[in-house]
């Protein structure tokens, strides 16, 4: 995973994500920001999905499968 | 005590790709049929499950029928059996009074079996085997001719019987709209129909009652119907005048739309399908601008889609959830393309049985058959949907449980909502016996060994 790309990232506390690299720019909800700061911080899936489920009312398939489509999602952006 | 969770969402902003039309889409969820919650049909029946209003079909009939009445004064409705054949559903319109309008013996069969008598049938196809137009004939349904080897053959027919056989012709014509279906009946235009006449008026053993039509299906424009009844007037007064005979039917057929979507139409259905009226009005007001009172034939419409299709939804459950790899939310349902035949044509209307928060994107609704093809909705506004989630896919009611097949799995139950408010199974889902039950293995070929 390249996480250099997710390094120059501006994000708000709004949800508004800004990439100086290329001009785009992106707005994600609560939960998907939450995710794209643990990725920032060098987290791994794993460990993303025990923060999630510590904070969140939700189940442990239900996560899984939403890290996993959400870091999906960042790789069609070449976020990651 | 831990926070809701809401699914995940990242999306890229984009500008100057609006939608012209502006269409709106359903954000909304729908919890209930009728008053039935949604989990209660598939606990009970088992998902994916076909579910028919007994209320819904009676009242499209009703509305259809009394506004049809009340403009022609011989106005007469046949139920079109391949439409939906299933026993439930014919025997409401049976009641309600629609004759039956079948196209193949198995169909004829069916109609019998219910109690139809055979002077209630009109039977119309392309194809009728001598065996089941013998059966006609002697039973007194109203037989519609499709071409000149099957004028043989009823006359064939009625020697057998030694009667002289009443029949009816279908003719086509150009009435404006592309495709024109010349496949079916004589054609008028090109002198066709009336010498399908000569020769049936020449005959011994048949003698010609009605004429009859079908222009199309989900036809959008009534203004066909027009040329239609204006085309076969003429022909209807030329062939009295040379033959010296009275017409006493016509008939329509059918292909009045329902409130579908079509693939390819950016207007939603209810802007883009006229009300069934304006088809009605096209019929009716050309026939009495046409007509003289003395010389009104009976008059059949033999209406399915228009009746049976926005009586019927199909609920069905989400199986698994994926992204492709170009970044497209897809997910895979209980129910493939065998059981949803008119998926090929329409964008159904897909609606989920609760409210779930999240960021709606255009998602693909994949079948659970191994096969490429299975795609039951090309692209659907949806929110995230968890595992288990209910869709509610509709209009259902016409075409599909008669043009489904049993391929890969079994085909699933048929429940009907009656109108004293109890729902029940007209039709039970399949087991692997009802399969398997008419086939045979050769004696040499039941022994193998690995």
């Amino acid at each position: 995973m390249d996480k250099d790309k997710l390094a120059v990232l501006a994000v708000s506390e709004s949800g508004f994500i800004f990439d100086p690299v290329t001009g785009h720019s992106y707005t994600a909800n609560a939960t998907g920001l939450k995710i794209l700061e643990l990725l920032k911080a060098g987290k791994e899936p794993d460990e993303i999905r025990s923060v999630l489920l510590d904070e969140y009312d939700s189940t442990e398939d239900e996560v899984s499968v939403d890290v996993n489509d959400f870091i999906e999602n960042l790789k069609k952006y070449f976020l990651i | 005590m831990k926070k809701e969770y809401i699914k995940p969402y990242i999306r890229k902003q984009t500008a100057g790709v609006m939608n012209k039309f502006g269409v709106s889409y359903n954000k909304g969820h729908r919890e209930e049929i009728e008053g039935f919650h949604i989990g209660d049909f598939t606990e009970k029946f088992g998902s994916p499950v076909f579910v028919l209003s007994e209320k819904v079909i009676r009242e499209r009939y009703r509305k259809i029928y009394s506004y049809f009445s009340s403009k022609y004064p011989k106005a007469k409705m046949s139920w079109s059996y391949k439409t939906n054949y299933l026993d439930a559903v014919c025997s409401v319109l049976h009641q309600e009074g629609e004759t039956a309008e079948v196209v193949s013996d198995f169909e004829y069969q069916k109609a019998r079996r219910l109690g139809v008598p055979g002077k209630k049938i009109i039977y119309n196809g392309p194809y009728k085997p001598l065996e089941s137009l013998i059966v006609a004939f002697k039973e007194g349904a109203m037989v519609n001719l499709d071409n000149f080897d099957e004028i043989i053959k009823a006359e064939e027919a009625a020697k057998k019987l030694d009667i002289k056989a009443s029949v009816g012709i279908r003719v086509n014509m150009d009435t404006g709209v592309y495709p024109q279906w010349s496949r079916f009946g004589f054609n008028i235009e090109n002198n066709n129909a009336f010498n399908a006449v000569k020769r049936i008026q020449h005959s011994e053993y048949l003698h010609l009652e009605g004429i009859h039509c079908h222009i199309g299906t989900f036809m959008m424009e009534p203004s066909a119907y027009k040329e239609a009844v204006k085309k076969i007037v003429q022909l209807m007064r030329r062939i009295e005048k040379e033959f010296e005979i009275s017409i006493s039917y016509l008939d329509f057929g059918g292909g009045f739309p329902s409130k579908n979507i079509l693939k390819g139409t950016y207007l939603p259905p209810e802007v883009a399908i006229q009300p069934v009226e304006n088809f009605i009005d096209a019929i009716t007001d050309t026939l009495l601008e046409e007509l003289e009172p003395k010389e009104y034939p009976e008059v059949y419409l033999e209406t399915g889609r228009a009746i049976v299709d926005e009586a019927g939804w199909l609920i069905t459950t989400v199986d698994a959830v994926k992204r492709l790899p170009d970044g497209t939310k897809s997910y895979i349902i209980d129910a493939g393309v065998n059981l949803l035949y008119t998926s090929a044509w329409y964008n159904y209307h897909v609606e989920i049985d609760r409210e779930i928060h999240g960021a709606y994107e255009n998602s693909i609704i994949y079948g659970p058959l191994c096969m490429n093809i299975d795609v039951v909705v090309e692209s659907a506004f949806l929110p995230p949907l968890p595992k288990g989630t209910r869709l509610i896919l509709s209009p259902m009611g016409a075409y599909n449980m008669t043009q489904w097949m049993q391929f890969i799995r079994y085909r699933p139950a048929v429940v009907m909502i009656l109108e004293d408010g109890t729902v029940e199974q007209i039709r039970r889902p399949e087991t692997l016996q009802d399969i398997v039950g008419p086939e045979s293995v050769p004696e040499k070929l039941k022994r193998f060994q690995f």
